[in-house]
């Protein structure tokens, strides 16, 4: 039989309908499709897919489980390397990654790896409910910042390993970026949520309503018995551009607005936390978040939401899939834009007039792409006099993020560059020792999947450090 | 869960809980605060520190009933829990080398502004207090204030009670007296800390306004307790939750900061409404 060239198809939520709610967007494979999409698989020899992978899923190993439509071993393969098989089937950019390895893909559409593993991540969470039991206690205790993807796998990797683990969360609601960050209709709470139950039933302890560097520091933490400690503590700050406006009602970060909606539940009918909905909605940058910040507010009943990135769509660093899911739902993409101001109202007659000090529009300009910068990208240069304004209500920045200070400027010794971000060797060592640190926290702005690689690979160094050069029992040669 | 000690009303719209929460109570100093939800679906809070008892594990909040949240946390009594109490946030108010202080606080911003006072008096700073409200009835805490101040004046709007008139009268008058202050530390609504800035503005006495923005994470994430200063002819954007709460007041924009308030008012009116409306017909 000869091989399909193109992927089989994601089914979805029509366009219009999924455009007004929440819900996940795309809907899975069925069992007869998602065999079918694993015959795919060349099964080539050397595996290059595996090279793409941060986490270094056995891709081929996996498919050919799927292949017999044994998707249970499929589920167990992944597992072996992946904490969070069901969340990086849905959020790790695939096109980037793995798939960009894919042998098929030179001459065809690569393999749907991402689309298998959330099909056997799905057929597993959906039938079993086995129970972890913690493995015995290795004598050693590790406390890890942040439940975001970088702790949570660091914590999976070492409870596995028999540590005593406690993750601690400034929030109320473990997960970081997965709850308060990525959308529902992307990536359902239920999914993290479950990942996380999976984490507790390995014996991992979770604190919620901890901020490390306020109420206790890294420094309180040894002295609380931990042996190491992994900081992932994740994004910070979110950038502004410094234009004229961005002070304004109605101008949020992609941070504030998307936490707002996630975490906080603006996106139900009767929520606490209040959020501008509706009128017209501009998104400023070209990530995920900015396509996650984009769909959100046209869910929450925008009626017109623009994308403005500054360069042009060959260079739009989000998830290939997100962006045509944008443009789909009717998200109205200003490349080659850029703001120059965002403007207010103001009623000269009245200073009381409620609608003073709101976002009323933002003026752009149109860019043109110059020669390559230092990055190899082509840099974006204004057009004189192609300036205008669109007419909107509502602003939101997404143009990243800044390493968080709290816990820099509270523990000594802990280097970080000129940005802000942690430094770390290839193991993922701080400058202080048994200080580990990993994702957003070190990388700035990054990926997911990034993140847990980073996660995983302090992991390692944690358990060679105190596993495998350690004295084995009865040799007491102090 | 967090569970509440103690609960004062300290007149009808001002409530003040004790809540025990050991791990905030070891680290919180004057001038830091909290973020706190009141149920599993509440919004997130910011509210000042009030107080410490290290001993006993517990945290004092002041609070005024403004919004839906309030009022839910109002209605919690002695015993109740809470889900989510977080902190000590923000950085402490700065108090070294402060030998004459002035605490200029305006009605619930009075209740931050005493531990403030208290620990100056404790590190042997000459303590002066003003503390204004609109009238007697919403006066808090004049005992405590007077028990920690060398000099303690109290004002109201309205003449009912202490002095009549605003903070800034008392303060003129004493600058004007030749009242050499090393600084200024002012709480409460923003218009009353600008008021307070411009007075002491000719007399060259340093400032130091406590801002309280709408603020979601309290941890330096969301950006939304962003304010701007003016330093050097240059706009500056700092966050309260992590460079602040505490910022001089000569460099804060304001009316900007009045502005950025006022972004959920009809929210939070109808909220409020919507939230006693609730509670009147569970009563019925």
């Amino acid at each position: 039989m000869p091989i399909d060239p193109k992927k089989h198809e994601m089914p979805t939520q029509e366009a219009s309908v999924r455009a007004r709610n929440f819900n996940e967007v795309a809907l899975g494979y069925t069992p007869e499709v998602a065999i079918e999409e694993a015959k795919r698989c060349l099964n080539c020899k050397n595996s290059p897919c595996v090279s793409g992978c941060p986490v270094n899923v056995n891709i081929p190993g996996f498919i050919s489980k799927m292949k017999e439509g044994d998707f249970e071993a499929a589920y167990a393969v992944i597992r072996e390397t992946s904490t969070l098989p069901a969340v990086c089937g849905r959020v790790c950019p695939q096109e980037t990654q793995c798939e960009s390895k894919c042998t098929l893909g030179i001459k065809f559409e690569p393999v749907g790896i991402g689309r298998l593993e959330r099909f056997a991540a799905d057929y597993h969470n959906g039938r079993v409910s086995e129970r972890f039991n913690p493995p015995d206690f290795n004598g050693h205790r590790v406390a890890i910042v942040g439940s975001g993807p970088s702790g949570l796998t660091c914590a999976g990797d070492l409870a596995r390993h028999g540590f005593k683990v406690t993750v601690f969360e400034a929030l109320h609601l473990a997960g970081g970026v997965l709850v308060y960050g990525i959308p529902e209709f992307r990536l359902p709470k239920s999914i993290v949520a479950r990942e996380v139950e999976t984490l507790k039933e390995l014996g991992v302890d979770i604190e919620t309503n901890v901020v490390i560097g306020r109420t206790l520091t890294v420094d309180e933490l040894f002295e609380m018995g931990y042996e190491a400690v992994f900081i992932g503590s994740g994004a910070g700050l979110p950038n502004f551009m410094n234009i004229p406006g961005e002070a304004l009602k109605g101008v949020y970060s992609a941070n504030e607005f998307l936490t707002r909606s996630n975490l906080m539940k603006a996106y139900l009918d009767s929520p606490s936390t209040p959020i501008m909905k509706g009128g017209s909605v501009c998104v400023v940058g070209g990530g995920n978040v900015a396509m996650d910040a984009a769909r959100t507010a046209l869910r929450l009943g925008a009626d017109k939401v623009y994308i403005v990135y500054r360069r042009s769509m060959e260079e739009l660093p989000a998830r290939r899939e997100e962006v045509e899911h944008a443009i789909e739902e009717g998200v109205d993409f200003r490349l080659l834009n850029n703001p120059v101001e965002i403007l207010g109202f103001n009623n000269p007659d009245d200073p009381r007039d409620a609608r003073n000090g709101f976002v009323s529009g933002i003026r752009l300009i149109k860019m043109r792409l110059g020669e390559p910068d230092a990055s190899g990208r082509r840099s974006p240069v204004p057009i004189e006099g192609s300036e205008y304004v669109l007419d909107v209500d509502t602003v939101i920045m997404a143009i990243g993020t800044s390493p968080n200070p709290l816990i820099k400027s509270t523990t000594e010794g802990l280097e970080v560059n000129r940005k802000g971000g942690i430094i770390v060797n290839e193991e993922g060592l701080t400058s202080r020792e048994n200080v580990y640190a990993g994702g957003d926290a070190v990388t700035g702005a990054a990926t997911v999947i990034s993140a847990m690689g980073a996660g995983k690979r302090a992991a390692k160094a944690i358990i060679e450090r105190f596993l495998d050069r350690e004295p084995a029992s009865g040799d007491t040669d102090k | 869960m967090f569970k509440i000690l103690r609960r004062r009303e300290l007149n009808k719209t001002v409530t003040q809980l004790e809540i025990l929460a050991p791990l905030v109570a070891r680290k919180a100093k004057p001038g830091q605060f909290i973020i706190l939800r009141v149920n599993e679906e509440g919004e997130r809070i910011p509210l000042t520190v009030a107080g410490v008892d290290r001993a006993e594990g517990s945290v004092k909040i002041i609070f005024q009933i403004v919004g839906a949240t309030t009022e839910l946390l109002n209605q919690k009594r002695e015993g109740d829990q809470i889900p989510d109490f977080v902190g000590p946030l923000g950085i402490p108010t700065h108090t070294e080398g402060i030998k004459n202080v002035c605490i200029v606080g305006g009605g619930v911003g009075c209740a931050i502004a005493l531990p403030v006072a208290e620990e100056f008096k404790r590190l042997g700073a000459t303590v002066t207090s003003i503390i204004g409200f609109r009238s007697k009835e919403l006066l808090i805490l004049e005992d405590e204030f007077s028990a920690c101040s060398d000099r303690l004046t109290v004002m109201t709007d309205d003449g009912s009670y202490g002095r009549h008139g605003n903070v800034t009268v008392p303060l003129k008058e004493m600058l004007e007296n030749g009242e050499r202050f090393d600084l200024i530390i002012t709480i409460g609504p923003l218009v009353m800390m600008k008021f307070v800035t411009l007075t002491a503005k000719p007399y060259g006495v340093p400032v130091t306004v406590s801002m309280n923005p709408i603020m979601i994470d309290g941890t330096g994430m969301c950006g939304g307790c962003r304010v701007t200063l003016v330093r050097d002819g240059k706009r500056v954007t700092k966050f309260a939750c992590v460079d602040g709460p505490d910022f001089n007041g000569y460099e804060i924009d304001f009316d900007e900061a009045i502005s950025r308030g006022g972004m959920y008012r009809d929210f939070e009116r109808k909220a409020h409404a919507d939230t006693c409306n609730l509670l009147k017909k569970a009563e019925e």
